[in-house]
């Protein structure tokens, strides 16, 4: 496999903006000069259900999705399923992940609980491991609809892209009037 | 100037730069987003059609008006469209007109993953298939050329990953200088009267054999010579698989993939020592290329069932023993509770899904966000089969059974499946005197793909307002007597309409009049009050949860006591539902 593709993994729960943050960072990718592909599913996966998105960067790209086992970097939205992905990920890939929990049905009828300790099992796979308080940290930026944002951030330092290119990116996929909090969380994040 | 662009997108663009006039679609994922997107270039005339038999006759009738047209579907809309394509394959064109089918592999939200390159040949009608967002543009730019060059409709085949991938595309400018449209008689190519039609048939099958020369030279199938050892034919996305797969290998990448180039793919075989064909889902390339008398491996190798990926292209080569991959380490996760779609808080569809459940009605189901009325904790749905199959289904079903079983049998059906096709099945069941009962889910919107308008919305794509479709006169005129409408918040009010539909020997419709909650905008969904569990009141019965709405939470006790109930106030709607199950008076408004 070609070496100098890099494969990111965003992974979630379908409304928490996954969409949204794989544009940005695939508008990032075609900016800086790359090739670029991206893949998800929509429909059903909308309602509630788990979602990952493939994003793949590099000198030319083929397939649209990250061959399993092949991730280089895991972007987690949620901590179930940052963890239930981790076999798409090739051994010393990179985990960033919102220490957020949403419970599947399973949990809210009371069959199952949440399963306990993830960040600490994550860690002990792949110890390339940061834990940021998304939420936390976007509420500091001041809208806690930024807590994407702020992960984004904690996600660019991990990828050799000016930071004048993530301005770009974020000024022409972010709404005007929400602009300014966004670069605020994106900073915070970078800072990580 | 360059943007990225998901395929969906890039054929909305595609349509645009060829100078398309008119478009007509019917929702269905991976292909939705195409219309919506042609919406927004204003001088394209862009509509949702009621089913996909319309759509395509809307673009049939403009193509013959003289405009460029385009229809779009998913793969099984073609099923639906299937009789005007057959025969629009004789009369062939005036303006370009071309059909998007976009086949979903996996099934990651169908029913079925038939393969529509199938179609193509069984109507005898050219097939090209894009293996990125900038060919998605390019050939449908060239299926409209096509179309006219060799009067013919043109298919274009996506799929979900072509459909929902983005890549990079550069842009380009309409077209100018097409032929003002303008009715034209023609009657022996446009009227298909068996006289007519005999004619017109040896020229579909010269046009075939034209096709099929053109595919030798064309730019669109392509051969990338990389060694004399090993050669594969592919197309659309499983080209991207196998040139990551197989990256030393010799490729035929067809751009057509019906009919197929012979010339070229004789000239391919003799090129290597070993011939593969690597496609998903049917071996249709395959089969040709053996009928050909040309040895080659495709099946032998790779699954008739689901998508390919790299990995899975490697692994069939490496278990035959034609490439050797270096095993690496897996990452092993324990497993984990699934994450399954779920209705949304507040959804009306719930109420109704709760009384069947308790009313033991056995429900032949259809296909719409209430499909997932059959998961737990509501497990009210019995049978899905096809878009209005419900009422059909559920009218076969009482003819079989004795009476007392007869009582059990509810058709649910959705307001967009139902004016999909569902009108028809209704006008069988009144016609006939079937006694079985039909509910229609009247959320005034088409939810399951994301919201598009239908006939009942008052609105149309554009989003100007329209008639609207009065579903409750519409089932008395097609001959049933007993309707009501009812509201499937109140769950009293619904489980007595249930019930004595139930028992009512004759055929009976009652039609929910709650708005799906996503929907926003003037007298669209309004939010209750959200509620709220009084922690003191709460028994621990969950009673509450036996409606599975996310909004509600259990959460155990950890000193071995009862746990409780939680309401989410961030997801609650305040529907009500929840609160009216509650004998304990726990629920109630957040203060
Ligand atoms: C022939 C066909 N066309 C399109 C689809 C895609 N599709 C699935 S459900 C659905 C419509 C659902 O709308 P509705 O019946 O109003 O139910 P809702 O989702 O609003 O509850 C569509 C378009 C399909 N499955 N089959
Ligand atoms: S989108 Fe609308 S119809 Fe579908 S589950 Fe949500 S509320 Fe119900
Ligand atoms: S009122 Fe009850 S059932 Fe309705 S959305 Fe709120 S929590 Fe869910």
């Amino acid at each position: 496999m070609d070496n100098a593709i890099t494969n990111i993994l965003l992974v979630g729960v379908g409304g928490q903006g996954i969409l949204l943050a794989s544009e940005i960072l695939s508008e990032a990718f075609m900016l800086a000069g790359f090739d670029v592909k991206k893949s998800e599913i929509h429909g059903m996966s909308q309602r509630g259900g788990s979602v990952v998105s493939h994003v793949r960067f590099g000198k030319e790209v083929f397939s649209p999705v990250v061959p399993e086992g092949q991730g280089d970097i895991l972007f987690g939205f949620e901590l179930l399923e940052t963890y239930r992905y981790l076999s798409l990920l090739k051994p010393g890939a990179t985990v960033v992940a919102n220490d957020y929990k949403i419970a599947p049905p399973s949990v809210l009828l009371g069959q199952a609980g949440y399963p306990p300790a993830l960040p600490e099992k994550i860690m002990a796979k792949l110890p390339d491991f940061l834990l940021v308080d998304g939420q936390g940290l976007a509420l500091k930026a001041g809208d806690v609809r930024a807590a994407n944002t702020v992960m984004l951030g904690a996600v660019s330092k991990r990828l050799q892209i000016a930071d004048a290119v993530w301005q770009q990116a974020l000024e022409k996929m972010v709404p005007k009037k929400a602009l300014e909090i966004n670069l605020k969380a994106f900073a915070m994040g970078r800072e990580l | 100037m360059k943007e990225i662009l998901s395929g969906n997108e890039a054929i909305a663009r595609g349509a645009y730069e060829a100078g398309c006039l008119v478009a007509s679609a019917y929702p269905g994922t991976p292909s939705t987003e195409i219309l919506e997107n042609v919406i927004n270039y204003k001088e394209i005339n862009a509509s949702w059609a009621p089913n996909e038999k319309v759509a395509l006759e809307v673009a049939i009738g403009a193509s013959f008006g003289g405009a460029r047209s385009l229809s779009c579907m998913k793969h099984v809309g073609v099923n639906v469209a299937a009789d005007p394509l057959f025969t629009a394959s004789y009369t062939g064109v005036k303006g370009g007109l071309v059909l998007i089918a976009a086949d979903d592999p996996e099934m990651h939200s169908s029913q079925n993953e038939q393969d529509s390159r199938n179609y193509a040949k069984f109507a005898k009608v050219p097939m090209l298939e894009p293996s990125d967002s900038a060919e998605c543009k390019e050939f449908t730019k060239l299926a409209f050329e096509l179309s006219e060059q060799f009067d013919t409709p043109v298919m274009l085949r996506s799929c979900t990953r072509i459909s929902h991938g983005k890549s990079v595309v550069e842009l380009g400018e309409r077209v100018t200088g097409l032929p003002t449209p303008k009715l034209v008689k023609d009657a022996p190519k446009l009227v298909m009267l068996p006289g007519n039609a005999r004619v017109r048939h040896p020229l579909v099958e010269e046009r075939s054999v034209k096709l099929s020369e053109y595919g030798d030279t064309a730019a669109i199938n392509r051969v990338e010579i990389r060694s004399s050892e090993i050669g594969v034919i592919c197309a659309g996305v499983t080209y991207q698989y196998v040139r990551e797969a197989l990256p030393d290998t010799s490729v035929l990448k067809l751009g057509m993939v019906w009919p197929l180039p012979h010339a070229l793919i004789r000239e391919f075989a003799a090129k290597v020592k070993q011939l593969f064909v690597v496609e998903e889902l049917d071996p249709f390339i395959e089969e040709q290329v053996k009928a050909m008398g040309i040895a080659c491996q495709g099946k032998e190798l790779t699954t008739l069932c689901g998508e390919l990926s790299p990995g899975r292209i490697q692994a069939a080569f490496a278990k035959a023993g034609i490439i050797k991959v270096a095993a690496s380490d897996v990452i092993a996760a324990e497993p984990v509770p699934p994450r399954p779609p779920n209705m949304c808080p507040g959804c009306p569809h719930r109420g109704v899904f709760y009384q069947l459940n308790r009313a033991n009605a056995y429900v032949t189901g259809d296909i719409g966000c209430y499909t997932l009325g059959f998961m737990p904790p509501l497990n009210a749905m019995d049978t899905c089969v096809c878009m209005g199959a419900s009422i059909s289904m559920g009218s076969g079903m009482v003819r079989a059974l004795p009476p007392e079983e007869q009582k059990r049998v509810v058709a649910v059906i959705g307001d967009s499946t139902f004016l999909h096709t569902g009108i028809n099945s209704l006008m069988e069941m009144a016609w006939n005197k079937a006694p079985a009962t039909v509910i229609i889910l009247d959320n005034r919107i088409t939810a399951m793909t994301g919201r598009q308008e239908n006939p009942a919305s008052g609105f149309t794509l554009a989003g100007e307002e329209t008639s609207e479709v009065n579903i409750p006169e519409l089932c008395r005129v097609l001959g049933i007597k007993h309707v009501r409408v009812v509201d499937p918040y109140d769950l009293d009010a619904t489980r007595l309409a249930i019930e004595e539909e139930m028992n009512r020997p004759e055929p009976s419709v009652i039609i929910t009049n709650r708005p799906c909650c996503l929907i926003k905008g003037a007298g669209r969904f309004e939010k209750g009050k959200i509620l709220e569990v009084d922690q003191g009141k709460c028994t621990g019965c969950k009673a509450c949860l036996r409606i599975g709405c996310p909004a509600i939470e259990w959460k155990p006790n950890p000193d071995g006591n009862k746990g409780k109930a939680f309401i989410d106030p961030q997801l609650c709607t305040g529907c009500t539902v929840c609160q009216q199950l509650c004998k304990f008076n726990a629920i109630g408004g957040r203060k």
